[in-house]
Formats: structure tokens, C-alpha cells, sequence
């Protein structure tokens, strides 16, 4: 086994163990906002779509790389935006004086 | 090790750090904002780091930075412009979606590594083994998340699809799966190893998905976004970029127990929603060969004279309220109730709506205050003292058959609606829920039924009570 394998393995092993330990029971309450938040962090991904467009040479691995970004940067911005929005309606203060906008029961 | 991959390298540690730290402050709604936010500054953090090192590099292309550049902004402003106009009721099928799109930038990580590779030559093992398993992981999770992205959308039937030889395809494609492993690892790069490893991961990730019905869609994807963690670090091990490990590991690991916890919730087994569910997938499924006969009908203003006369009132929502968009309603009526010193609450069932939590997102989203929202236990603690039980579009999850053993529903944590003094149910019919059992709760005493869809029903009751408040 080469060094490089062995120290990533350990890497993903440990980080499994991470995982598993830091998703203790959770509210239910929070668990379609916790699903959306794992979601946007896996569009790490993103950084990959930028190592294999640093090492693209002809038009073929241009259009995978752009694919690939593309694909990532939904996935990250779109996975970040949409968790902090389910998370902000939470934290919303409690007497809000929204007194209505439109003038609904007056 | 240059001084930039030394200082890349921190970067990447702390950003990873944030991930996981992120992930811990958001267990609890007072901090999960906050945990988000943190990890999306870990997530800025890693690709300033990356372009740092990509611009003094400076082996990329500039055809490469034109694929990348118009990627990440065409991305970028699909995504963010996709998440900020979603209604909170399509949030599911969204999120699906993103998880689809993040499998598939995975898959193409390991095909652009693949067909990189030499033709002809032959690849390590350090190197083949990731790339197929990434490959294989970001297929599944591509095509299995588009279709239920199109099942939670109604794109796709919600009803589990099956046709005959399914079986049979999904064997072979299982074992064009395993021999492309054998193909891709064992043998110097060909392309058509490449096609037919992709063909079949895709092949199986429809056949996953379509045999399940749609009320167990959210448990796929919550499933499917553990596949994507798995492929994302796979993806990092092709590339030997430890951030991707790191990341994907910890989705991959804390999605699995995320997916174990809602099943749990839902009262079913992973193994069970693989295997194709009970029952005939939502609602609809007729089954009036059980209905209970002796049902009391009542009238939206007969709901409204209860409600305005009442002293403690308990809404409990449900999928109906949910994919009616009834939110807004039931909101207005608490607030009519509210502003009439009648106290208003709700009864949230964990799996409530579309998925667990999805409800409490919903009532946020129109302004009901968090400390309304009962959960299970406090909720069952008030029933005795609530005069009227509002129920909207909830079946199963009041059943008090669950109470007794030998049925469908059978120890499910339920909410004890029929302890309440009296029960208003709206629904649209008297078909069965997702357990597909008769509830005796809508023929109960103290029961009466208000057979309309959820939004105008409300709408109705907002007038009728109106009327009696003045």
C-alpha cells in the first residue's frame, strides 16, 4: 500500500466515524433543513470540477469539465441558498409586526 | 510539498472543520443557522483556495477556464435562483434534485480521470478502484434522484411502478455493474469499459427508485444523498484531493444515520421501502370496502359556531394540508382565533407533511410562532384538556388502531386526537392513508367529518367563523 492511499484511507475512515458520531439523535423537526444542509456540503464537488478543468486539452474534456462544473456549482449554491432559507424561518422574531402587508383584515 | 500546498493544505484542514462543526450546531434550531452559514464559509473558503492554487499553478488552459468559468455561473445562477423562488411545499423534490446534479458531478470526476488515463494502459489499483466505485455510486445516485425528484413533483407517478421482468432487468443490470468492475479494474482503459459501467449504474438507479411509492420517497432521498457523500469522497480519492474525502465521508456517514432516523420516524425499515413498500403507495387508493358507516357530516359554518366558542382549540396538520398549500388558511384561522382570546395549537406528528420536519418548515414559512408548534409527546399531554381537534389532511398518524396489535399501523407513535372533547376531521374522502387501513377515529362519538380539500375547506371555516366572532 503507498503512502498516499494509506493516508487518504485513514482520512475517509475517520471522517466516516465523524459522521456517524456527530448525527446523534436528532429533532424531527430538523431533519428535512439537516438533509438539505448535508446536501449543499457534499457540493464540495465543485473543487474537483476545478482540478479536472485544470487538466483538460482538447474539446471533449472541455465539455465534461464544463459539465462537471455546472453540475457542482447547482448542487453548492443551490444546496447552501435553499438550507438557509428553511433555517431562516425559524429564527424569524417572534412578534413580528408584519402587521399584513396587504391590508388583509382591516 | 511547495510552501502553496502546505498553506492549500491547512486551508482545506479548516474548511473540512467547518464542515463538521457545521454539522453539529445544526441539531438544534437555535443554532442551525448558524451551522449552516459556517459551513458554507468552509465550503468559500475551499474554492478561493483551489483557484489560488490553479492561477499560480497556472497549467490550466484557457479553454479550461472558459469550460469551468461558464459552468460554475450558468450553476450558480440556476441554482440560487432555483432556491430562492421554490415554495416551501416543493422543497423535497428540490433538494432531490441538487442531490441528482451533485451524483452526477461526481460520475464525471471519475469519467474525465478514466478516459485521462493513457488508452491501453494499464491502472493502478489505488487508481481503478475509486474511479469505478465513483463512477457507479454517481450514476445511481443521478438517475435514482431525478426520478424522485419527478415523483415528489407528480412528474413521475407517485404509485410504485413496477412491469413485468423489472426483476430481471435489475439482476442484469447488477451484473453488467459487477462485470464492468471486473472490466475497469482488471484490465487496461477502454472506453466501452467506461459506457457500459455508466449505462448500467444508470439503469439501476431507475430501477431503484421507480417501484417505490411516494410517501417513502423522502427516505430515498435522504438515502440517495448518503450515495452522493460516498461518491463525492470516492471522487476525492481519484483526484487525491483530501477536502472531497473528508466531506463526502462525513455526508456519506451522517446521511445514513439521517435516513435510518426518519424511517424510524415513519415507522419503516429501510430494507422494506427497498423492497418496494406495502400497500399501493398515496392516499387515493380508494378502498371503500371498509368504511366505517356510522360517519357524522358537518358543515363549514357548524365549525365555525365550535370553533368560536371554544376555549382551547388543537390543529393537526397533515400531507393533506401539505399538497393542498393550506398553509396560509389555517394560518389566518389561528390568527382569527388567537386575536379572540381562544388559545390555538399544533399538533405536529414528527412525519407530518412530506417529510419529517417538512411541517414545521411550512407553518414558519406563514408566520406561525415556534412555540405553538407542539411536538408528539406535549401535544398528547394537552388533548384532554382541547375542545376541538382540527384535523386537516392527517390520517394514519391519528389512527388509534395503531394502539392495538396485528394491523398496519401497529405501535406507530400516533397523536391521541380522540381524547380531545371533539374532533373535527377535513378531508376529501373517506379513502385510506398510506397504511391503507380504515381509521375508526372518523367514525368515532365525538367525531365529525368535513369532507372537503383543504384549502377551500378552510377558506369556508375562516368565513363561517368570522361571522360568529363579530
Amino acid at each position: 500500500m503507498t503512502q498516499q492511499l494509506y493516508t487518504n484511507l485513514a482520512i475517509f475512515i475517520l471522517s466516516l466515524l465523524v459522521g456517524f458520531e456527530v448525527m446523534s439523535k436528532i429533532p424531527a423537526t430538523l431533519q428535512t433543513p439537516m438533509m438539505s444542509g448535508a446536501n449543499a456540503i457534499h457540493g464540495v464537488v465543485v473543487v474537483g470540477a476545478f482540478v479536472v478543468a485544470a487538466e483538460a486539452n482538447n474539446v471533449g474534456f472541455y465539455v465534461l469539465a464544463f459539465v462537471c462544473a455546472f453540475f457542482a456549482a447547482i448542487n453548492v449554491a443551490g444546496g447552501y441558498t435553499v438550507t438557509d432559507r428553511m433555517l431562516g424561518m425559524f429564527d424569524r422574531p417572534k412578534n413580528d409586526t408584519h402587521k399584513k402587508d396587504d391590508g388583509g383584515e382591516q | 510539498m511547495s510552501t502553496l500546498q502546505t498553506f492549500a493544505s491547512l486551508i482545506y484542514l479548516i474548511s473540512a472543520v467547518c464542515y463538521v462543526i457545521g454539522v453539529h450546531l445544526m441539531r438544534s434550531p437555535k443554532t442551525a443557522r448558524k451551522g449552516n452559514l459556517l459551513s458554507g464559509l468552509g465550503m468559500i473558503m475551499a474554492v478561493i483556495m483551489i483557484t489560488i492554487e490553479l492561477i499560480v499553478e497556472g497549467k490550466i488552459m484557457i479553454g479550461g477556464w472558459i469550460a469551468l468559468l461558464a459552468g460554475l455561473a450558468l450553476g450558480i445562477i440556476y441554482g440560487v435562483v432555483k432556491a430562492r423562488k421554490v415554495p416551501m411545499t416543493d422543497v423535497p423534490q428540490l433538494v432531490s434534485l441538487f442531490n441528482a446534479v451533485g451524483g452526477g458531478a461526481a460520475a464525471a470526476i471519475g469519467v474525465f480521470d478514466y478516459l485521462y488515463a493513457d488508452p491501453g494502459s494499464s491502472l493502478s489499483l489505488v487508481f481503478s478502484i475509486p474511479v469505478f466505485l465513483d463512477i457507479i455510486i454517481g450514476g445511481v445516485t443521478f438517475s435514482g434522484s431525478l426520478i424522485a425528484t419527478g415523483k415528489l413533483a407528480g412528474h413521475v407517478s407517485g404509485k410504485p411502478i413496477k412491469f413485468p421482468g423489472d426483476r430481471l432487468l435489475n439482476l442484469i443490470a447488477i451484473i453488467a455493474i459487477i462485470f464492468s468492475g471486473v472490466l475497469i479494474i482488471g484490465f487496461p482503459a477502454t472506453w466501452w469499459y467506461l459506457v457500459l459501467a455508466l449505462v448500467a449504474s444508470l439503469v439501476f438507479g431507475l430501477l431503484m427508485t421507480l417501484p417505490i411509492g411516494g410517501a417513502d420517497m423522502p427516505v430515498v432521498v435522504s438515502l440517495l444523498n448518503a450515495f452522493t457523500g460516498l461518491a463525492v469522497a470516492f471522487a476525492g480519492f481519484v483526484i487525491d484531493n483530501q477536502v472531497l474525502i473528508i466531506a463526502g465521508a462525513l455526508v456519506g456517514a451522517a446521511g445514513t444515520i439521517l435516513t435510518l432516523q426518519m424511517a424510524e420516524a415513519m415507522n419503516r425499515s429501510v430494507a422494506n421501502i427497498l423492497a418496494g413498500g406495502f400497500g399501493g403507495g398515496d392516499s387515493d387508493t380508494g378502498a371503500m370496502a371498509d368504511v366505517p358507516t356510522n360517519v357524522k357530516e358537518t358543515s363549514a359554518d357548524d365549525i365555525g359556531l365550535q370553533l368560536a366558542y371554544a376555549h382551547n382549540v388543537m390543529v393537526v396538520p397533515g400531507y393533506g394540508l401539505a399538497a393542498a398549500q393550506a398553509q396560509h388558511e389555517v394560518a389566518e384561522l389561528a390568527k382569527l382565533l388567537t386575536d379572540a382570546g381562544i388559545n390555538v395549537n399544533y399538533a405536529i406528528h414528527p412525519v407530518a407533511g412530506r417529510m419529517p420536519g417538512h411541517m414545521n418548515v411550512l407553518l414558519a414559512d406563514v408566520n406561525v410562532p415556534y412555540d405553538q408548534m407542539k411536538q408528539l409527546e406535549e401535544a398528547n399531554s394537552m388533548f384532554e384538556s382541547t375542545d376541538i381537534s382540527l384535523v386537516i389532511g392527517a390520517n394514519d398518524v391519528t389512527n388509534p388502531l395503531a394502539r392495538e396489535k396485528g394491523n398496519a399501523v401497529s405501535g406507530m407513535p400516533i397523536l391521541d386526537v380522540d381524547k380531545s372533547k371533539s374532533v373535527v376531521v377535513i378531508k376529501r374522502s373517506m379513502s385510506t392513508g398510506y397504511a391503507g387501513i380504515p381509521n375508526p377515529l372518523f367514525s368515532g362519538d365525538n367525531t365529525s367529518m368535513f369532507f372537503a380539500d383543504a384549502k377551500s375547506g378552510l377558506q369556508d371555516i375562516v368565513a363561517a367563523t368570522k361571522q360568529y366572532l363579530e
